[in-house]
Protein backbone atom coordinates (compact mmCIF):
# COMPACT_ATOMS: atom_id res chain seq x y z
CA UNK A 1 0.00 0.00 0.00
CA UNK A 2 1.00 3.58 -0.54
CA UNK A 3 2.96 5.07 2.34
CA UNK A 4 2.14 8.45 3.79
CA UNK A 5 4.31 10.43 6.18
CA UNK A 6 2.35 12.60 8.57
CA UNK A 7 4.08 15.24 10.62
CA UNK A 8 2.49 15.87 14.00
CA UNK A 9 3.63 19.02 15.69
CA UNK A 10 5.70 20.92 16.73
CA UNK A 11 2.54 23.00 17.01
CA UNK A 12 -0.51 20.79 17.06
CA UNK A 13 -3.86 21.15 18.80
CA UNK A 14 -3.57 17.67 20.33
CA UNK A 15 -0.18 18.31 21.90
CA UNK A 16 0.19 19.97 25.25
CA UNK A 17 3.82 20.72 24.66
CA UNK A 18 5.58 21.53 21.41
CA UNK A 19 7.18 18.36 20.11
CA UNK A 20 7.59 17.00 16.65
CA UNK A 21 6.58 13.49 15.68
CA UNK A 22 6.73 11.99 12.27
CA UNK A 23 4.52 9.00 11.56
CA UNK A 24 4.83 6.86 8.46
CA UNK A 25 1.50 5.28 7.69
CA UNK A 26 0.33 2.56 5.42
CA UNK A 27 -3.41 2.95 5.50
CA UNK A 28 -4.26 3.15 9.19
CA UNK A 29 -1.22 1.19 10.20
CA UNK A 30 1.86 2.85 11.65
CA UNK A 31 5.01 1.70 9.86
CA UNK A 32 7.47 3.97 11.55
CA UNK A 33 7.32 6.50 14.34
CA UNK A 34 10.01 8.96 15.21
CA UNK A 35 10.10 11.77 17.71
CA UNK A 36 12.25 14.81 17.34
CA UNK A 37 13.06 16.55 20.58
CA UNK A 38 14.43 20.03 20.89
CA UNK A 39 11.50 22.41 20.75
CA UNK A 40 11.48 23.09 24.45
CA UNK A 41 15.10 23.77 25.12
CA UNK A 42 15.38 26.29 27.92
CA UNK A 43 19.10 26.14 28.67
CA UNK A 44 18.51 25.27 32.31
CA UNK A 45 21.82 23.46 32.73
CA UNK A 46 23.75 26.47 31.51
CA UNK A 47 21.65 28.76 33.68
CA UNK A 48 22.49 26.56 36.68
CA UNK A 49 26.17 27.03 36.02
CA UNK A 50 25.71 30.77 36.13
CA UNK A 51 23.89 30.85 39.43
CA UNK A 52 24.80 29.94 42.97
CA UNK A 53 23.80 26.67 44.60
CA UNK A 54 21.14 28.46 46.64
CA UNK A 55 19.53 29.82 43.49
CA UNK A 56 19.90 26.58 41.56
CA UNK A 57 17.58 24.74 43.91
CA UNK A 58 14.71 26.93 42.69
CA UNK A 59 15.85 26.68 39.12
CA UNK A 60 16.02 22.87 39.09
CA UNK A 61 12.62 22.85 40.73
CA UNK A 62 11.30 24.50 37.60
CA UNK A 63 12.61 21.84 35.23
CA UNK A 64 9.26 20.12 35.58
CA UNK A 65 5.95 21.48 36.78
CA UNK A 66 4.65 18.11 37.92
CA UNK A 67 7.70 16.44 39.42
CA UNK A 68 9.29 19.66 40.61
CA UNK A 69 10.18 18.23 44.00
CA UNK A 70 11.89 15.28 42.32
CA UNK A 71 14.29 17.49 40.44
CA UNK A 72 15.10 19.79 43.32
CA UNK A 73 15.65 16.85 45.70
CA UNK A 74 17.83 15.11 43.16
CA UNK A 75 19.94 18.24 42.78
CA UNK A 76 20.27 18.97 46.49
CA UNK A 77 21.20 15.35 47.14
CA UNK A 78 24.07 15.61 44.69
CA UNK A 79 25.31 18.87 46.20
CA UNK A 80 24.98 17.53 49.73
CA UNK A 81 27.02 14.52 48.75
CA UNK A 82 29.82 16.70 47.40
CA UNK A 83 29.78 18.97 50.45
CA UNK A 84 29.53 15.93 52.73
CA UNK A 85 26.73 17.36 54.85
CA UNK A 86 24.66 15.30 57.18
CA UNK A 87 21.10 16.26 56.49
CA UNK A 88 18.93 16.06 59.64
CA UNK A 89 16.68 13.02 59.82
CA UNK A 90 13.53 15.05 60.09
CA UNK A 91 14.38 16.92 56.90
CA UNK A 92 14.83 13.62 55.06
CA UNK A 93 11.45 12.48 56.29
CA UNK A 94 9.79 15.68 55.13
CA UNK A 95 11.43 15.33 51.71
CA UNK A 96 10.12 11.80 51.43
CA UNK A 97 6.68 12.93 52.52
CA UNK A 98 6.47 15.67 49.90
CA UNK A 99 7.97 13.32 47.32
CA UNK A 100 5.25 10.75 47.88
CA UNK A 101 2.50 13.36 47.90
CA UNK A 102 3.87 14.51 44.59
CA UNK A 103 3.74 10.95 43.25
CA UNK A 104 0.09 10.73 44.29
CA UNK A 105 -0.88 13.93 42.53
CA UNK A 106 1.10 12.97 39.45
CA UNK A 107 -0.40 9.49 39.16
CA UNK A 108 -3.93 10.78 39.70
CA UNK A 109 -3.28 13.40 37.06
CA UNK A 110 -2.04 10.69 34.71
CA UNK A 111 -5.09 8.55 35.29
CA UNK A 112 -7.30 11.46 34.28
CA UNK A 113 -5.23 12.22 31.18
CA UNK A 114 -5.25 8.57 30.16
CA UNK A 115 -9.03 8.51 30.56
CA UNK A 116 -9.28 11.62 28.43
CA UNK A 117 -7.07 10.18 25.67
CA UNK A 118 -9.31 7.15 25.30
CA UNK A 119 -12.48 9.22 25.45
CA UNK A 120 -13.41 8.31 29.02
CA UNK A 121 -13.78 11.87 30.23
CA UNK A 122 -15.86 10.88 33.23
CA UNK A 123 -12.72 9.33 34.68
CA UNK A 124 -10.82 12.56 34.01
CA UNK A 125 -13.37 14.68 35.85
CA UNK A 126 -13.55 12.46 38.90
CA UNK A 127 -9.83 11.73 39.29
CA UNK A 128 -9.01 15.38 38.97
CA UNK A 129 -11.63 16.27 41.52
CA UNK A 130 -10.08 13.81 43.94
CA UNK A 131 -6.61 15.04 43.09
CA UNK A 132 -7.60 18.34 44.70
CA UNK A 133 -7.40 16.60 48.08
CA UNK A 134 -3.70 15.99 47.70
CA UNK A 135 -3.11 19.39 46.10
CA UNK A 136 -4.67 21.02 49.15
CA UNK A 137 -2.40 19.00 51.41
CA UNK A 138 0.64 20.08 49.42
CA UNK A 139 -0.48 23.70 49.56
CA UNK A 140 -1.00 23.43 53.30
CA UNK A 141 2.43 21.88 53.89
CA UNK A 142 4.54 23.97 51.57
CA UNK A 143 2.53 27.07 50.79
CA UNK A 144 1.89 26.51 47.10
CA UNK A 145 0.21 23.95 44.90
CA UNK A 146 3.07 23.63 42.45
CA UNK A 147 6.78 24.35 42.87
CA UNK A 148 6.71 23.68 46.56
CA UNK A 149 10.03 25.36 47.33
CA UNK A 150 10.57 23.08 50.29
CA UNK A 151 14.14 22.02 49.60
CA UNK A 152 17.29 23.83 50.52
CA UNK A 153 20.84 22.61 50.44
CA UNK A 154 21.18 20.98 53.86
CA UNK A 155 17.54 20.33 54.66
CA UNK A 156 14.04 21.65 54.16
CA UNK A 157 12.50 25.06 54.70
CA UNK A 158 9.22 24.25 56.37
CA UNK A 159 8.34 21.98 59.23
CA UNK A 160 5.30 19.75 59.59
CA UNK A 161 3.13 20.43 62.63
CA UNK A 162 1.09 17.86 64.55
CA UNK A 163 -2.16 19.25 63.16
CA UNK A 164 -0.87 19.02 59.64
CA UNK A 165 0.17 15.44 60.24
CA UNK A 166 -3.38 14.71 61.32
CA UNK A 167 -4.79 16.37 58.22
CA UNK A 168 -2.43 14.33 56.04
CA UNK A 169 -3.56 11.05 57.59
CA UNK A 170 -7.18 12.01 57.10
CA UNK A 171 -6.57 12.88 53.47
CA UNK A 172 -4.81 9.55 52.97
CA UNK A 173 -7.93 7.71 54.13
CA UNK A 174 -10.12 9.62 51.66
CA UNK A 175 -7.68 9.08 48.84
CA UNK A 176 -7.24 5.40 49.59
CA UNK A 177 -10.97 4.85 49.45
CA UNK A 178 -11.17 6.71 46.15
CA UNK A 179 -8.19 4.87 44.67
CA UNK A 180 -9.73 1.53 45.59
CA UNK A 181 -12.82 2.65 43.74
CA UNK A 182 -10.76 3.53 40.65
CA UNK A 183 -9.03 0.17 40.81
CA UNK A 184 -12.48 -1.38 40.77
CA UNK A 185 -13.40 0.75 37.78
CA UNK A 186 -10.19 -0.20 35.97
CA UNK A 187 -10.58 -3.90 36.60
CA UNK A 188 -14.33 -4.12 35.97
CA UNK A 189 -15.23 -1.49 33.43
CA UNK A 190 -15.08 -3.51 30.24
CA UNK A 191 -14.82 -0.55 27.85
CA UNK A 192 -11.65 0.61 29.58
CA UNK A 193 -10.11 -2.86 29.71
CA UNK A 194 -10.85 -3.51 26.06
CA UNK A 195 -9.48 -0.17 24.98
CA UNK A 196 -6.22 -0.45 26.92
CA UNK A 197 -5.40 -4.16 26.70
CA UNK A 198 -2.97 -5.15 24.01
CA UNK A 199 -2.28 -1.52 23.14
CA UNK A 200 1.29 -0.25 23.18
CA UNK A 201 2.96 -3.56 23.86
CA UNK A 202 6.51 -3.40 25.16
CA UNK A 203 7.97 -6.79 25.88
CA UNK A 204 10.17 -7.40 28.90
CA UNK A 205 13.18 -7.82 26.64
CA UNK A 206 12.52 -4.57 24.77
CA UNK A 207 11.96 -2.68 27.98
CA UNK A 208 15.40 -3.75 29.16
CA UNK A 209 17.02 -3.17 25.80
CA UNK A 210 15.61 0.33 25.36
CA UNK A 211 16.37 1.28 28.94
CA UNK A 212 12.81 2.07 30.00
CA UNK A 213 12.33 3.43 33.50
CA UNK A 214 9.58 3.89 36.05
CA UNK A 215 6.04 2.56 35.63
CA UNK A 216 6.67 2.00 31.91
CA UNK A 217 9.40 -0.50 32.72
CA UNK A 218 7.64 -1.98 35.74
CA UNK A 219 4.55 -2.72 33.67
CA UNK A 220 6.79 -4.86 31.47
CA UNK A 221 7.94 -6.86 34.44
CA UNK A 222 11.19 -4.99 35.07
CA UNK A 223 11.53 -5.06 38.82
CA UNK A 224 13.41 -1.84 39.30
CA UNK A 225 12.83 1.07 41.64
CA UNK A 226 15.49 3.48 42.87
CA UNK A 227 13.62 3.89 46.13
CA UNK A 228 14.36 0.26 46.96
CA UNK A 229 17.54 -0.40 44.98
CA UNK A 230 19.46 2.69 46.02
CA UNK A 231 17.49 4.21 48.90
CA UNK A 232 17.75 7.95 49.37
CA UNK A 233 16.01 10.29 51.85
CA UNK A 234 14.05 8.13 54.32
CA UNK A 235 13.16 5.24 52.02
CA UNK A 236 15.48 2.82 53.77
CA UNK A 237 13.30 3.15 56.86
CA UNK A 238 9.91 2.45 55.36
CA UNK A 239 8.43 -0.73 54.03
CA UNK A 240 6.83 -0.84 50.63
CA UNK A 241 6.35 -3.13 47.69
CA UNK A 242 7.62 -2.38 44.22
CA UNK A 243 4.62 -2.87 41.98
CA UNK A 244 5.25 -4.75 38.76
CA UNK A 245 2.94 -6.18 36.19
CA UNK A 246 3.31 -8.50 33.24
CA UNK A 247 0.58 -7.22 30.97
CA UNK A 248 3.28 -5.30 29.05
CA UNK A 249 0.66 -2.89 27.70
CA UNK A 250 -1.10 0.35 28.58
CA UNK A 251 -3.50 -1.56 30.79
CA UNK A 252 -0.55 -2.89 32.77
CA UNK A 253 0.84 0.62 33.13
CA UNK A 254 -2.51 1.75 34.51
CA UNK A 255 -2.52 -1.06 37.07
CA UNK A 256 1.08 -0.34 38.10
CA UNK A 257 0.35 3.33 38.71
CA UNK A 258 -2.74 2.55 40.75
CA UNK A 259 -0.88 -0.01 42.78
CA UNK A 260 1.83 2.55 43.41
CA UNK A 261 -0.79 4.95 44.68
CA UNK A 262 -1.79 2.48 47.37
CA UNK A 263 1.88 1.97 48.29
CA UNK A 264 2.35 5.73 48.52
CA UNK A 265 -0.49 5.99 51.02
CA UNK A 266 1.13 3.36 53.16
CA UNK A 267 4.57 5.03 52.89
CA UNK A 268 3.08 8.35 53.95
CA UNK A 269 1.35 6.78 56.95
CA UNK A 270 4.63 5.23 58.05
CA UNK A 271 6.53 8.48 57.50
CA UNK A 272 4.06 10.51 59.54
CA UNK A 273 4.15 7.95 62.34
CA UNK A 274 7.92 7.57 62.44
CA UNK A 275 8.94 11.17 61.84
CA UNK A 276 11.70 11.95 64.34
CA UNK A 277 11.89 15.23 66.24
CA UNK A 278 14.77 17.59 65.67
CA UNK A 279 16.09 20.32 63.42
CA UNK A 280 15.05 20.49 59.79
CA UNK A 281 18.11 22.16 58.36
CA UNK A 282 21.88 22.29 58.83
CA UNK A 283 23.97 25.17 57.75
CA UNK A 284 25.97 24.53 54.61
CA UNK A 285 28.73 26.90 53.51
CA UNK A 286 28.01 28.81 50.31
CA UNK A 287 31.18 27.57 48.71
CA UNK A 288 30.95 23.89 47.90
CA UNK A 289 34.32 22.07 47.83
CA UNK A 290 35.52 20.68 44.52
CA UNK A 291 34.13 17.30 43.65
CA UNK A 292 31.45 15.57 41.64
CA UNK A 293 28.41 13.50 42.40
CA UNK A 294 25.60 11.72 40.64
CA UNK A 295 22.27 11.47 42.33
CA UNK A 296 19.30 9.28 41.47
CA UNK A 297 15.68 9.77 42.38
CA UNK A 298 12.58 7.76 41.58
CA UNK A 299 10.31 10.45 40.15
CA UNK A 300 6.67 9.56 39.37
CA UNK A 301 7.69 9.01 35.74
CA UNK A 302 10.79 6.97 36.50
CA UNK A 303 14.38 7.36 37.43
CA UNK A 304 15.64 10.92 37.39
CA UNK A 305 19.36 11.57 37.39
CA UNK A 306 21.40 14.65 38.18
CA UNK A 307 25.12 15.06 37.85
CA UNK A 308 26.82 17.97 39.57
CA UNK A 309 30.44 18.98 39.37
CA UNK A 310 31.68 21.52 41.89
CA UNK A 311 34.87 23.52 41.64
CA UNK A 312 35.17 25.05 45.07
CA UNK A 313 33.22 28.22 44.28
CA UNK A 314 29.66 29.29 44.96
CA UNK A 315 28.55 28.11 41.54
CA UNK A 316 28.62 24.62 40.08
CA UNK A 317 30.88 23.97 37.14
CA UNK A 318 28.56 21.54 35.45
CA UNK A 319 25.02 20.36 36.04
CA UNK A 320 23.56 17.58 33.96
CA UNK A 321 19.96 16.45 34.14
CA UNK A 322 18.54 13.25 32.68
CA UNK A 323 14.78 13.35 33.04
CA UNK A 324 12.81 10.08 32.96
CA UNK A 325 10.99 10.88 29.73
CA UNK A 326 14.25 10.87 27.80
CA UNK A 327 14.76 7.25 28.81
CA UNK A 328 11.19 6.34 27.94
CA UNK A 329 10.63 8.16 24.67
CA UNK A 330 12.61 5.55 22.72
CA UNK A 331 10.16 2.87 23.77
CA UNK A 332 7.24 4.65 22.10
CA UNK A 333 8.55 3.89 18.61
CA UNK A 334 8.68 0.21 19.54
CA UNK A 335 5.22 0.26 21.10
CA UNK A 336 3.68 1.80 17.98
CA UNK A 337 5.22 -0.49 15.40
CA UNK A 338 2.47 -2.08 13.29
CA UNK A 339 -0.24 -0.51 15.41
CA UNK A 340 -3.25 1.58 14.48
CA UNK A 341 -2.95 5.34 14.23
CA UNK A 342 -5.83 5.70 16.71
CA UNK A 343 -3.62 4.18 19.42
CA UNK A 344 -1.01 6.88 19.10
CA UNK A 345 -2.37 9.39 21.64
CA UNK A 346 -2.86 6.89 24.44
CA UNK A 347 0.45 5.11 23.80
CA UNK A 348 2.35 8.38 24.01
CA UNK A 349 0.32 9.44 27.04
CA UNK A 350 0.98 6.09 28.72
CA UNK A 351 4.66 6.82 29.28
CA UNK A 352 3.44 9.99 31.01
CA UNK A 353 5.73 12.15 28.92
CA UNK A 354 7.05 15.48 29.99
CA UNK A 355 8.88 16.96 27.06
CA UNK A 356 9.95 20.20 28.63
CA UNK A 357 11.94 18.29 31.23
CA UNK A 358 13.49 16.14 28.54
CA UNK A 359 14.96 18.85 26.38
CA UNK A 360 18.44 19.29 27.65
CA UNK A 361 20.93 19.75 24.92
CA UNK A 362 20.54 20.84 21.37
CA UNK A 363 23.46 19.84 19.22
CA UNK A 364 23.68 22.33 16.38
CA UNK A 365 25.65 21.37 13.35
CA UNK A 366 26.94 23.78 10.78
CA UNK A 367 24.81 23.37 7.72
CA UNK A 368 25.49 24.40 4.17
CA UNK A 369 29.05 23.20 4.25
CA UNK A 370 30.23 19.72 3.50
CA UNK A 371 32.19 19.43 6.68
CA UNK A 372 29.96 18.61 9.60
CA UNK A 373 31.23 19.81 12.90
CA UNK A 374 29.74 20.70 16.23
CA UNK A 375 29.70 24.41 16.95
CA UNK A 376 31.49 25.84 19.96
CA UNK A 377 29.71 28.24 22.29
CA UNK A 378 31.29 31.38 20.75
CA UNK A 379 30.63 30.18 17.21
CA UNK A 380 27.03 29.49 18.09
CA UNK A 381 26.78 32.99 19.51
CA UNK A 382 28.14 34.64 16.34
CA UNK A 383 26.06 32.32 14.19
CA UNK A 384 22.87 33.30 15.97
CA UNK A 385 23.65 37.01 15.68
CA UNK A 386 24.31 36.82 11.95
CA UNK A 387 21.30 34.55 11.45
CA UNK A 388 18.97 37.08 13.02
CA UNK A 389 20.63 40.00 11.23
CA UNK A 390 20.00 38.30 7.92
CA UNK A 391 16.38 37.97 8.95
CA UNK A 392 16.15 41.63 9.80
CA UNK A 393 16.38 41.44 13.57
CA UNK A 394 19.23 43.23 15.24
CA UNK A 395 20.23 42.14 18.71
CA UNK A 396 23.32 44.33 19.03
CA UNK A 397 21.75 46.64 21.59
CA UNK A 398 20.45 43.79 23.64
CA UNK A 399 23.81 42.06 23.49
CA UNK A 400 25.53 45.14 24.81
CA UNK A 401 23.03 45.39 27.60
CA UNK A 402 23.48 41.70 28.44
CA UNK A 403 27.26 42.03 28.51
CA UNK A 404 26.90 44.98 30.86
CA UNK A 405 24.49 43.14 33.11
CA UNK A 406 26.74 40.11 33.31
CA UNK A 407 29.75 42.18 34.36
CA UNK B 1 -18.53 -8.25 37.70
CA UNK B 2 -17.12 -7.07 34.40
CA UNK B 3 -19.56 -4.75 32.73
CA UNK B 4 -19.78 -1.33 31.10
CA UNK B 5 -21.12 1.76 32.84
CA UNK B 6 -19.23 1.07 36.04
CA UNK B 7 -19.09 4.76 36.91
CA UNK B 8 -22.73 5.43 36.11
CA UNK B 9 -23.85 5.30 39.73
CA UNK B 10 -21.19 7.80 40.71
CA UNK B 11 -22.23 10.14 37.92
CA UNK B 12 -25.89 9.99 38.90
CA UNK B 13 -25.00 10.56 42.54
CA UNK B 14 -23.16 13.73 41.59
CA UNK B 15 -26.27 15.33 40.16
CA UNK B 16 -27.50 15.87 43.69
CA UNK B 17 -24.21 17.17 45.05
CA UNK B 18 -22.73 20.62 45.20
CA UNK B 19 -20.29 21.33 42.37
CA UNK B 20 -16.64 20.57 43.19
CA UNK B 21 -15.47 23.80 41.61
CA UNK B 22 -15.61 27.25 43.17
CA UNK B 23 -17.00 30.32 41.55
CA UNK B 24 -13.74 32.26 41.27
CA UNK B 25 -13.35 35.27 40.86
CA UNK B 26 -16.76 35.92 42.44
CA UNK B 27 -15.87 33.83 45.47
CA UNK B 28 -12.43 34.77 46.64
CA UNK B 29 -9.87 31.99 46.75
CA UNK B 30 -8.37 31.51 50.19
CA UNK B 31 -4.64 30.93 50.23
CA UNK B 32 -2.93 28.61 52.73
CA UNK B 33 -1.00 30.10 55.64
CA UNK B 34 2.45 29.49 54.23
CA UNK B 35 1.54 30.85 50.82
CA UNK B 36 4.33 32.62 49.00
CA UNK B 37 2.66 35.57 47.34
CA UNK B 38 3.69 39.15 46.72
CA UNK B 39 6.76 40.17 48.71
CA UNK B 40 6.55 43.34 50.78
CA UNK B 41 9.39 45.40 52.19
CA UNK B 42 9.72 47.15 55.54
CA UNK B 43 12.23 49.97 54.96
CA UNK B 44 12.72 50.69 58.66
CA UNK B 45 14.21 47.24 59.28
CA UNK B 46 16.57 47.04 56.30
CA UNK B 47 20.27 47.51 56.91
CA UNK B 48 21.30 47.30 53.28
CA UNK B 49 23.30 44.09 53.44
CA UNK B 50 21.91 43.06 50.05
CA UNK B 51 21.82 39.37 50.91
CA UNK B 52 18.37 39.24 49.35
CA UNK B 53 19.75 40.54 46.05
CA UNK B 54 22.56 38.04 46.15
CA UNK B 55 20.28 35.04 46.65
CA UNK B 56 17.36 35.96 44.44
CA UNK B 57 17.33 33.39 41.62
CA UNK B 58 15.47 35.69 39.25
CA UNK B 59 17.27 38.96 39.84
CA UNK B 60 13.93 40.46 40.73
CA UNK B 61 14.88 42.47 43.78
CA UNK B 62 16.97 45.64 43.97
CA UNK B 63 18.01 47.42 47.14
CA UNK B 64 19.19 50.99 46.73
CA UNK B 65 20.75 53.32 49.24
CA UNK B 66 18.99 56.67 49.17
CA UNK B 67 20.40 58.31 52.24
CA UNK B 68 22.07 57.70 55.53
CA UNK B 69 20.89 54.24 56.63
CA UNK B 70 17.93 54.59 54.33
CA UNK B 71 17.17 52.01 51.70
CA UNK B 72 14.51 51.57 49.13
CA UNK B 73 13.57 48.37 47.45
CA UNK B 74 12.34 47.65 43.98
CA UNK B 75 10.72 44.31 43.19
CA UNK B 76 9.89 43.35 39.65
CA UNK B 77 6.74 41.28 40.03
CA UNK B 78 7.10 40.08 36.47
CA UNK B 79 10.48 38.57 37.16
CA UNK B 80 9.83 37.31 40.68
CA UNK B 81 9.21 33.57 40.88
CA UNK B 82 7.76 33.82 44.41
CA UNK B 83 10.23 31.43 45.96
CA UNK B 84 10.60 33.59 49.09
CA UNK B 85 14.32 32.92 49.25
CA UNK B 86 14.84 36.66 49.85
CA UNK B 87 12.60 36.42 52.91
CA UNK B 88 14.70 33.54 54.24
CA UNK B 89 17.96 35.28 53.40
CA UNK B 90 17.08 38.53 55.16
CA UNK B 91 18.35 38.34 58.70
CA UNK B 92 16.57 41.55 59.70
CA UNK B 93 13.12 40.35 58.62
CA UNK B 94 12.73 43.36 56.37
CA UNK B 95 10.98 41.30 53.71
CA UNK B 96 7.75 39.43 54.15
CA UNK B 97 5.48 37.23 52.06
CA UNK B 98 1.81 38.04 51.71
CA UNK B 99 -1.18 36.09 50.50
CA UNK B 100 -1.70 38.45 47.58
CA UNK B 101 -1.62 36.60 44.28
CA UNK B 102 -3.71 38.58 41.80
CA UNK B 103 -0.78 40.51 40.45
CA UNK B 104 -1.35 40.60 36.70
CA UNK B 105 -1.05 43.97 35.01
CA UNK B 106 -1.58 45.17 31.48
CA UNK B 107 1.59 47.22 31.36
CA UNK B 108 5.00 45.90 32.12
CA UNK B 109 6.19 48.89 34.13
CA UNK B 110 3.20 48.55 36.45
CA UNK B 111 4.80 45.33 37.61
CA UNK B 112 7.77 47.17 39.04
CA UNK B 113 6.96 48.03 42.60
CA UNK B 114 9.15 50.41 44.55
CA UNK B 115 8.99 50.61 48.31
CA UNK B 116 10.30 54.05 49.24
CA UNK B 117 12.08 54.48 52.50
CA UNK B 118 9.65 57.14 53.78
CA UNK B 119 6.37 56.68 52.04
CA UNK B 120 5.95 52.94 51.58
CA UNK B 121 4.80 51.49 48.30
CA UNK B 122 4.56 53.44 45.08
CA UNK B 123 4.32 51.89 41.65
CA UNK B 124 6.57 53.21 38.96
CA UNK B 125 5.01 55.26 36.25
S1 LIG C 1 18.59 41.11 53.11
FE1 LIG C 1 17.12 42.29 54.32
S2 LIG C 1 18.36 43.76 55.42
FE2 LIG C 1 19.65 42.96 53.77
S3 LIG C 1 19.34 44.40 52.09
FE3 LIG C 1 17.86 42.75 51.81
S4 LIG C 1 16.02 43.50 52.82
FE4 LIG C 1 17.69 44.76 53.55
S1 LIG D 1 10.55 35.73 46.08
FE1 LIG D 1 12.32 34.78 45.08
S2 LIG D 1 12.29 35.61 43.00
FE2 LIG D 1 10.95 36.92 44.22
S3 LIG D 1 12.27 38.59 44.89
FE3 LIG D 1 12.32 37.04 46.51
S4 LIG D 1 14.08 35.75 46.04
FE4 LIG D 1 13.62 36.94 44.20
Amino acid sequence: MHKVVIPIGPQHPALKEPESFSVTLSGEKIMKFSARLGYNHRGIEKACEERTYVQDVYLTERICGICSHSHSTCFTQAVEEIAKVDVPKRALYIRTLVGELERIHSHLLWLGVAGHEVGFDTLLMYTWRDREVVMDILAMLTGNRVNYGINMIGGVRRDVSAEQAKAILKAMDTLEERTKYYIQVATQETTLIQRLSGVGILSHKDALKLGAVGPTARASGVNRDVRRDDPYAAYSEVKFKVITDDHNDVYGRTLVRMGELLESYSIIRQIVKKMPEGPIITKVPRKIPAGEATSRYEAPRGEDMHYVKANGTEKPERVKVRAPTLANIQTVAKMLEDRQLADLPIVIAAIDPCFSCTDRLTGIRQTGKRKKNVLKWEELHTYSITFYKEHGIDFTDLNKKMAKALK
Amino acid sequence: MIRPGKMLKQVLDSIFRKPATTNYPFTKAVMPDKFRGKIIFHPEKCIGCKMCMRDCPAGAIQIRKIGDKKFECEIDLGKCIYCAQCVDSCLKKALETTKEFELAALERNKLKVTYHADTGEVSKE
